[in-house]
């Protein structure tokens, strides 16, 4: 402890120093649950988290989206408790992960990238031995854990071994060991990579219910779907750094336009076509496979690309995602 | 399917300053290796009876008979008598041996439950000393057996013998530690061939399990003497034949002892290298 700027607000109150919830102007604010400045993470010579700042409220639902390789799972790590910050400040619920990591993980619930489950063991007593690990005693564990169990539809597997269970079901049960120490803020590592699309929907629909009771869900994703279904806001990261920072409509407000037009041509004619439609666009994204016209009325400029006499192989009005505003800011596609 | 199924606001967790206390994390890690146990412990029985019981026909017995024919051992008694307590200190090296080897690479690298088990309060030295609690607890249990086994056969001085037990779990345990520590430094399970190949075989071959280390080329005695096997089989057969040296046998308790907590010691930093990254 140093400067009292550096204190967080319960650190104030056990020093006696202030009794409401104080505004600290260095510091997290009471409803912040993660606040990082300057966050860094470094591996050797790689940097994989290059300075970020975060602020997490209380009741969030908070997302980051970004390629493989961006820095989120590393970051993730870091608001976990488990991995070390080479350089800034972080804060998790208000506490410093240098010094506070088990009180803060004891309020923690993370499902990792990839389930880390006890294959040996059932899946209640996964459940039963992960509560011990928090201190929880038995026979309240029990309870919690039949609970848990109705809650992610897995009671009629309940005393089957984890190994042969589908890979829908082991990240059901990986989400119900992590809640099994009711924890405030629940930490997700890209939860439905690798599930079917049932599946998916299945998670997503659990993890809406435990934002509505108020759970602070951080979550990672290279699923734009994903991240518009669940984030009240996110980050775009990329190379370590955030690129963009809002909710999913602003980002696509701010970076994209209402609607794009996709036009597919024979092979090799995207960047010939591009030259000639570019007046016909706020702005025009040619890809390999395709070209992608910015505008905010798609069916006039998709009119005045056929007036034009160009003949597409097909063509396409969608709505803007936040897959263009990742293409916008990076200049690359989110999953390659 | 309703929503009181999962009750987000109840907070009765155990307060965190309890979760400081060391006893209280590395308790709870045994208790999960002892579920883990509880699913193959039958297996494990039976090789812990079978394994003495098959030993000791074999080669105290059958190959002991040979060697009583030729004459006496220095110590005066038969050779099943001789080689019962160097199986012993030989079946703890093995037992912590196998503890030690695959089963923390499995939860180090191929399922990553240490990586789950770290995302709660629980601390590494929680993870080190829980799982060494649970290789003592398999060592007092698969030794006891040993034991009564080696009683059963008559090659146990009662109720002297008895003094044997602890013996062997200390060697044990002088190998489960930095066994440990080499599991979560080698890269993958060659490691764990290289291990036997070079360090666990030669040792139950020549660390004086089988016959005296005298017996041995001179140049190669001092080798032998140096294996911790050897200073585990020394004491444990001084204790079970009930001629212990007390200045030898400090030594090697000491020796035990302090590979054992340079072991713990490495194990620290070996598991923190690969778990807090």
């Amino acid at each position: 402890m140093t400067e009292p700027s550096f204190l967080t607000v319960d650190e104030r109150r056990a020093a006696g120093e202030a009794d409401e919830p104080v505004v600290v102007a260095d510091g997290p604010r009471a409803d912040e649950l993660v606040w990082a400045r300057g966050l860094s993470k470094k591996f050797g010579d790689f940097t994989a988290v290059d300075g970020i700042d975060i602020s997490v409220r209380r009741g969030e639902a908070f997302g980051f989206l970004g390629p493989n390789g961006a820095g989120k799972s590393s970051t993730m790590r870091m608001i976990g408790a488990v991995s070390p910050a080479t350089d800034g400040r972080l804060r998790i619920l208000g506490r410093d992960p240098g010094t506070d990591g088990p009180a803060i993980r004891a309020r923690l619930g993370v499902v990792p990238q990839t389930d880390n489950l006890d294959q040996e063991l059932t899946v209640r007593e996964n459940l039963l031995i992960y509560g011990r690990y928090f201190g929880i005693p038995r026979a309240q564990i029990r309870t919690r854990a039949a609970e848990l169990l109705d809650f992610v539809q897995l009671t009629d597997r309940a005393d089957d071994l984890v190994e042969p269970l589908s890979g829908g079901m082991k990240r059901r049960l990986t989400i119900a060991r992590s809640l099994i120490n009711e924890p405030e803020l629940l930490l997700l590592d890209e939860p439905t990579t690798g599930l079917d699309p049932q599946a998916r929907h299945a998670l997503w629909d659990r993890l809406f219910r435990l934002k509505q009771r108020g759970v602070t869900l951080v979550l990672t994703t290279h699923y734009m779907d994903e991240a518009e279904q669940l984030c009240d806001r996110l980050v775009v990261m990329d190379k370590g750094r955030i690129a963009a920072e809002g909710s999913p409509a602003e980002l696509i407000g701010t970076y994209s336009t209402r609607e794009v037009l996709e036009l597919r041509f024979v092979t090799g004619e995207n960047e010939a076509h591009a030259e000639g439609l570019a007046d016909l666009a706020d702005r025009i994204e040619v890809l390999p496979d395709r070209l992608l016209l910015y505008t905010d009325n798609g069916d006039a400029a998709a009119t005045a690309v056929v007036e034009r006499g160009v003949r597409p192989a097909s063509v396409l009005v969608r709505r803007s995602s936040l897959e263009d505003v990742f293409l916008r800011l990076t200049g690359r596609s989110l999953v390659d | 399917m309703t929503s009181s199924t999962q009750p987000a606001r109840t907070r009765t967790q155990i307060p965190w300053s309890q979760h400081r206390l060391l006893p209280v994390g590395s308790r709870v890690v045994f208790e999960g290796k002892m579920l883990n146990y509880k699913n193959n412990w039958k297996g494990s029985l039976v090789s812990s009876v079978l394994e003495p019981v098959l030993f000791l026909a074999a080669m105290g017995i059958s190959l002991g008979a040979l060697v009583d024919q030729a004459g006496r051992l220095d110590q005066g008694v038969d050779y099943l008598v001789f080689l019962a307590p160097g199986l012993l200190a030989a079946t703890a090296m093995q037992t912590a041996t196998f503890e030690s080897t695959y089963p923390i690479m499995g939860a180090l690298k191929w399922h990553k439950t240490f990586e789950g088990i770290l995302s709660t309060p629980i601390k590494v030295r929680d993870l080190v000393n829980g799982h060494l609690l649970f290789i003592l607890c398999r060592l007092v249990t698969t030794l006891a057996v040993f034991l009564a086994v080696m009683a059963a056969f008559g090659a146990l001085e009662l109720p002297v013998g008895f003094l044997a037990l602890p013996a062997a779990v200390l060697t044990g345990l002088a190998f489960a530690a930095p066994v440990s520590a080499f599991a979560a430094w080698v890269k993958n399970d060659a490691g764990f061939a290289a291990l036997l190949r070079f360090g666990i075989v030669p040792m139950f071959l020549f660390s004086g399990t089988f016959f005296p280390v005298d017996q041995l080329p001179v140049i190669l005695q001092p080798v032998a003497y140096a294996t911790p096997l050897w200073h585990g089989v020394s004491l444990t057969r001084g204790l079970s034949l009930g001629d212990l040296d007390p200045v030898l046998a400090l030594v090697n308790v000491t020796y035990l002892v302090v590979l054992a907590l340079l072991g713990v010691w490495l194990a620290n930093r070996q598991f923190d290298k690969r778990l807090v990254i």
